[in-house]
């Protein structure tokens, strides 16, 4: 590799935040036409190395020097270094939903004729550049009515507009299934023929091990190592070792799971989208959960697992239509938030930061949110009482943090999904639906988070994992059902458990048991 | 260097929110010092201050309301129509169907639930946004004060003029002062001392260390010393006046609301619904029912300060109220709360209130014209907030935090930084 000439060079970069240093001493060698990975836990660095490369960070603002194309380079603003060809794609779009695609690639780059927009040629422009990152859709449809799959490739679709050298992508795949994220992979390889260097962080090591040449480990702020995939026989392993600063001898903490009876029932669920009444979201869906179990739902993005838990979780989705809950021999009805936690059911949603937490809150008052009549006398509350019970989880969950006093919104991904378990946990509930736990989390924290699943199970309760990520499931779970266009398609147990019997599942409507 | 550290931090509580409220207390007294060189002494004499209440307990009732319309997310715009509106039927109530005076306020305090019912329905139930079903309430209701008042006034009976312009009562021996305010006050400085002793007592339970004793007894004698120079004042009036009863109603309602949205959970409910509506219904509130609650006691205590200016002014006219919706909202964006909703508090409110009402009051009796005074105090609520927005976006949050910023080098609280270095403060701090 060492005769391909080197694009990027970032020497010895120290970024210091008052009190804190984020980056220190980091080096990043990146040669054209390669596709690099930089890889670390939350809070190791990536992100800011990113913002100090694209000048968000501008130049005088940090030590070292970025050598991009054979010269130094001192970014003033993203600006700057864009019209140098480097375009950072973030995990959060900056997309308009209600502009068409057109609009939003040519956004704040409108071509023009006689002072206004061109529309004809910014059509015609935008086709070219969508059929190169592989986007049939027409540029006039609106980015709220494509999916996120799509969406991401509208956002490539606007590096290209800006003549991009230098690609950085944020977590693409983070928000996209699997067929999705093969073609955004499949994308980045053909760039890569093409000459396109790029840079892309990930939490998911086996699509950087798919995908990348070399990779770059950062851990606290410091370069651990640049790995070539190919030369060095890398394996997810191996990246992780390089992550965490160990041997991680297990992606899941040992378990024997005490299962016991059936407690939780639901039979013939059947429910109807919120807005548009014909589409059935739930179909005829009928599952059970037994005590100390841990059970898996699977399932590509929209298949309606999401949808199924939240309206089982006192219809807070979609138009109920039919089907019964039963919970301990006796059926029950839920027909709002406060009966099922009153039930003892307590759902952990997929977007903690969407509708999980009031980023307002601090950690203690986060922590009592769902139950606040457990720390309340006679209507008014006891203040000590939510201290304790907040300090109890916090040592119990090891949430990384000073005090309970803590804003939740200056917490780690890892530490805000502590105090929404802990949040959940305080409501003492009897099923615990966890949807996309580990979502954004990075390896030694998803660690945690399982350890605590298996002791929430061990208690005796009712453990549902919806999750994206097949071996997950496959690791976590005792038993999985597979959702397709929703409706449970199978149920799968343990030992049957391989990530080719649940894509299967997962893409079909037939109707198979393993059990 | 470490006690200033110490007294930043703790002469009114340790959190950011406090050290905000402090800052705007700074405001005010720098305020009131301000004025009260610039008008020779005239501004803390006891008429004046005994006025000053008299003159703005109504706003400052609709500044509690509209508070907690603000946290959770809506605003009111309709408070001054729908507060003329209850003013001319309690005044008709009493002058033409001879309603006893304090029927009628219970008559008037009904009113106000039913159109808060009336728009708390259309807020929560429809969905209909806050703005623009106040904004139509605004017109409906100030329509509605001139079409039964016949757009003239109605005067009201002497009873009920006592709720806006009655005093506390003389009783007992004859000590120069007026004794029932001596007494408020005594209870009040009481009630201080108790309060930092029992919160003492809380930080302790909560393992956590209570501020150094001095720091307490300093702040205990800052608060005494306000109330007492406050009720000497109030207490040696002009013959006849003491402290205001519409101060004793504000008094009562602030107490009694600040308890409600710190130390219940359906005040706590409403900060959970301006923080993250959809979060908040995934904990089990009730969504609409918090809604409805905020809109529908807006307009009873709307209802509450129409009567109040009424029974000041002896008589309910076209024009009362007008404009009050806007003294309310600047007084609780003064105080620090957030136009998103989620963050603000009453006490703060409140003092957002009186900085307005010092300022309005300070420079009328500096003959400022109210021309000049609306200019002034229109750059004052741009400047306050303006500031608040600058200084959370550097991740400070308070006026008098940035004052005192060259001297925090030592402090050990997490750093302001970024949002996106949030992470790694979390991380430092607990390596080890």
């Amino acid at each position: 590799m060492s005769d391909v000439p080197i694009l990027l060079e970032m020497r010895s970069i120290t970024k210091e935040f008052p009190g804190v240093k984020a980056l220190s001493d980091v080096n990043l060698v990146v040669r054209a036409g390669e596709i690099h990975a930089i890889c670390g836990e939350n809070g190791a660095g990536k992100s800011t190395l990113m913002k100090v490369l694209s000048g968000v960070y501008p130049y005088g603002s940090y030590e070292g020097k970025i050598i991009y194309q054979g010269s130094e380079s001192k970014f003033s603003d993203i600006r700057a270094s864009e019209n140098a060809g480097i375009v950072i794609i973030h995990q959060e779009l900056a997309l308009i939903p209600g502009m068409s695609i057109a609009e939003n690639i040519f956004l704040g780059n409108e071509p023009r004729k006689r002072g206004a927009i061109d529309w004809k040629a910014a059509n015609r422009m935008a086709l070219d550049l969508m059929a190169r990152v592989g986007l049939q859709e027409n540029p006039d449809t609106l980015i709220k009515d494509i999916g996120v799959g799509k969406q991401q490739l509208v956002e490539i679709a606007k590096a290209f507009a800006k003549d991009v050298k230098l690609l950085i992508l944020d977590e693409p795949t983070a928000a996209l299934n699997e067929a999705d994220s093969r073609h955004l992979l499949d994308l980045l390889r053909g760039f890569r023929s093409r000459g396109i260097t790029s840079i892309m962080i990930s939490h998911k090591l086996n699509e950087i091990e798919a995908i990348a040449d070399q990779i770059t480990i950062l851990r606290d702020g410091r370069t651990v190592e640049t790995l070539d995939v190919k030369a060095d026989g890398v394996d997810e392993d191996r990246i992780v070792r390089g992550m965490v600063g160990r041997e991680l001898s297990s992606r899941f903490p040992d378990h024997t799971p005490k299962i016991g009876d059936v407690f939780f029932e639901v039979r013939d669920w059947n429910v109807r989208h919120p807005i548009s009444a014909e589409r059935q979201v739930c179909k005829n869906e009928s599952f059970v959960v037994r005590r100390g179990e841990i059970v898996g739902f699977a399932g590509l993005m929209g298949a309606g697992r999401t949808e199924l838990a939240m309206s089982v979780f006192g219809r807070s989705y979609g138009v109920y239509e039919s089907g019964t809950i039963i919970k301990d021999g006796k059926e029950i009805v839920l027909k709002s938030v406060a009966d099922a936690i009153d039930n003892g059911l307590a759902y952990v949603s997929e977007d903690r930061k969407a509708i999980g937490l009031n980023l307002l809150d601090d950690i203690k008052s986060s922590t009592v949110a769902a139950k606040l009549s457990k720390i309340s006398h006679h209507g008014v509350l006891d203040e000590v009482e939510e201290y304790q019970a907040a300090e109890a989880y916090r040592k119990e969950l090891r949430t990384k943090a000073p005090t309970v006093d803590e804003s939740v919104s200056k917490l780690s991904g890892g530490n805000q999904q502590k105090v929404v378990l802990a949040k959940w946990m305080f409501t003492d509930p009897d099923l615990l639906i966890l949807d996309e736990p580990t979502r954004g989390i990075d390896v030694g924290a998803k660690y945690e988070i399982y350890g605590i699943i298996q002791r929430l199970a061990d208690q005796g309760k009712g453990v549902i994992v919806i999750s994206s990520e097949l071996p997950e499931l496959i690791g976590l779970c005792d038993r999985i059902y597979t959702v397709f266009e929703g409706a449970i398609t199978g149920e799968i147990a343990r030992a049957d458990a391989t990530p080719e019997n649940l894509m299967k599942q997962m893409t079909s409507t037939k109707k198979m048991l393993t059990r | 260097m470490s006690r200033l550290k110490d007294l930043q931090k703790n002469l009114f509580g340790g959190s950011s929110s406090n050290a905000r409220q402090f800052g705007m207390i700074f405001t005010l007294v720098a305020i009131v010092v301000l004025f009260q060189i610039l008008t020779d002494g005239l501004t803390l004499q006891s008429n004046n201050l005994i006025a000053l209440f008299q003159q703005n307990s109504y706003i400052l009732i609709l500044a509690i309301g509209m508070l907690m319309v603000i946290v959770a997310g809506h605003i009111d715009l309709s408070v001054g129509s729908i507060a003329a509106f209850a003013g001319i039927l309690v005044a008709k109530s009493m002058a033409e169907w001879s309603l006893p005076w304090p029927a009628a306020i219970l008559f008037g305090l009904v009113i106000g639930a039913i159109i808060g019912a009336w728009q708390g329905f259309w807020v929560a139930y429809v969905g209909v946004p806050a703005f623009i079903v106040t904004l139509a309430g605004m017109l409906l209701f100030r329509g509605g004060n001139q079409f039964i008042g016949n757009a003239s006034t109605i005067p009201v009976p002497e009873g009920f003029r006592q709720i806006g312009a009655g005093f506390l009562p003389e009783f007992g021996p004859n000590t120069g002062y007026n004794n029932a305010t001596l007494l408020l006050g005594l209870a009040a400085a009481v009630a201080v001392v108790w309060r930092e002793l029992q919160a003492r007592k809380t930080r302790r339970e909560m393992d956590a260390d209570p501020a150094p004793m001095w720091i307490s007894i300093l702040r205990m004698a800052i608060m005494v010393g306000v109330i007492a120079f406050a009720s000497l004042r109030f207490a040696s009036g002009r013959v006849g006046t003491s402290f205001p009863i519409s101060g004793i109603i504000l008094l009562v309602l602030v107490i009694a609301y600040s308890f409600y949205t710190r130390n219940t959970a359906g005040g706590r409910h409403i900060y959970a619904v301006g923080g993250n509506s959809r979060a908040a219904e995934l904990s089990g509130v009730k969504l609409k029912r918090v809604n409805f609650f905020v809109m529908m006691n807006m307009s009873v205590l709307a209802a509450l300060a129409g009567m109040i200016f009424v029974a000041r002014s002896a008589a309910s006219g076209p024009q009362d109220g007008n404009g009050w919706e806007l003294d309310a909202i600047a007084a609780v964006f003064i105080g620090g709360a957030a136009v998103s909703g989620g963050i603000g508090t009453i006490s703060g409110s409140i003092v957002g209130g009186l900085v307005m009402a010092v300022l309005n009051n300070g420079l009328q009796l500096m003959g400022v014209g109210t021309d000049r005074v609306q200019i002034i105090k229109g750059l004052v609520l741009l400047l306050a907030v303006a500031i608040d927005v600058y200084n959370k976006s550097q991740g400070r949050f308070s006026i008098i935090g940035s004052l005192m910023r060259p001297f925090r080098r030592d402090d050990s609280a997490p750093p302001a930084s970024p949002p996106d270095a949030e992470r790694e403060p979390a991380k430092v701090a607990v390596s080890g």
